[in-house]
């Protein structure tokens, strides 16, 4: 547990005034308010540090105390007798109101024994609670088919569905699964944004994927049927005679599944690599030279 | 519109501590819509959190509804950025490693 400097998070000097500590809070707040940094957990992170600042130094009380035992907090006699009376204090507080303590700092604690203090308990209202942030990361193949998958949030098991087809980058809402109501409020959402890791050879954009297939000459020309790899399994692929390198084939259906629309799926586009032959035999020279004879005609 | 999701601005008012005039003003200035049934006066559910996000900026950062209104309408903005650069992103997936 480290000392924290107040006076330098809020960017004042030790003989601020009441004023110049509430300018400076405000400053700051309106700067990182959570409200205006949404899914900014650097902001979010100062935000509270800003509040505890101003928690302890606008109250005149917690100042005095700051200022006297800050920097020593981890010795001298008086602090310990000081902190054993706020703990008491606290946890008497702590039965009169449900304030969560877990936005402050190990010291704000150690300190001032958590929870906010009775002049700054803001206005009584009823708030929801704060909103959780959640990652989950899948393959590309584990999102062709819906997924279940068991979360821990706040010691409760949420059991989530995640249907076939959820995008990257894509975020869910569960509703009242976030952090708990202030004053009786309704708890917090919790919202989940799905990291999609691609290690296929298909590329997706939206519900379609892309395929890139090489193609041997002699196919490209006659034509023939090939055996491509699809989400579903291995499908037949009709190659029409003189399929031209970078040509396209569209198969229907056979791309990625749309989010919660059951048994619909976007397409599959071939991209066609004609590969060029190397290594040519005596036979397969003399043969290409007589078709190049055959051609000029 | 489902009667059953909207609430009464009165009880909105007692549950946030706020004045029923506030409310008209946050209706006037366009920043939530109320629907008046029999002489009532309702928001939808939907708009809760953004009554939420007026109050706690209004409060605790002393933002005027003029402000307020001129956030929102950056923070959409953003949103919407946002979303175009995850779309973007997803699109240049395509062409990496090719």
């Amino acid at each position: 547990m480290e000392f924290i400097d107040y006076y330098k998070i809020l960017g004042i000097s030790k003989g601020a005034t009441e004023t110049e500590i509430k300018t400076a809070y405000r400053k700051l707040a309106r700067k990182y308010h959570p409200d205006l940094n949404p899914d900014n957990k650097e902001a979010e992170t100062k935000f509270k540090a800003i509040n505890e600042a101003n928690e302890v130094l606008s109250n005149p009380e917690n100042r005095k105390k700051y200022d006297k035992y800050g920097k020593d907090w981890q010795h001298g006699e008086e602090y310990e007798k000081a902190r054993r009376q706020q703990n008491e204090y606290t946890q008497n507080q702590s039965r009169q109101n449900d304030f969560s303590n877990e936005e402050y700092s190990d010291f704000f604690e150690s300190m001032f024994g958590g929870g906010r203090s009775p002049h700054n308990q803001g206005y009584g209202q009823k708030f929801k609670g704060q909103d959780y942030n959640a990652e989950l990361t899948f393959e590309l193949k584990d999102v062709y088919t819906t997924q279940s998958q068991i979360l821990t949030v706040n010691g409760e098991k949420i059991r989530l569905t995640i249907p076939a087809g959820v995008e990257n980058g894509q975020v869910i809402k569960i509703k009242e699964k976030g952090g708990v109501g202030v004053n009786g409020g309704p708890a917090g959402d919790l919202f989940i944004k799905f990291n999609i890791n691609n290690h296929t050879q298909f590329k997706r954009q939206g519900n379609d994927l892309y395929q890139n297939v090489d193609l041997d000459l002699y196919t490209s020309i006659l034509g023939g049927v090939i055996i491509i790899d699809t989400f579903d399994g291995k499908v037949k692929l009709q190659i029409k005679p003189e399929t031209k390198n970078e040509s396209k084939a569209k198969m229907k259906g056979k791309g990625f599944p749309l989010y919660k629309k059951e048994g619909e799926f976007g397409d599959m586009i071939i991209s066609y690599h004609i590969k060029i032959p190397t290594n040519l035999s005596e036979k397969e020279i003399e043969l290409f030279r007589e078709l190049q004879k055959i051609s000029s005609k | 519109m489902n009667s059953t999701q909207l609430i009464a601005t009165q009880t909105l008012c007692l549950y946030y501590d706020i004045e029923i005039s506030f409310m008209d003003a946050l209706s006037n200035m366009g920043l939530i819509t109320i629907e008046i049934i029999e002489q009532n006066k309702f928001i939808h559910q939907d708009q809760i959190s953004d009554l939420e996000k007026i109050i706690r900026l209004h409060n605790e950062l002393n933002v005027n509804l003029e402000g307020i209104d001129v956030v929102f309408n950056l923070l959409k903005k953003e949103q919407e950025l946002r979303n175009e650069l995850n779309a973007l992103k997803n699109q240049l997936r395509l062409y990496e490693h090719e």
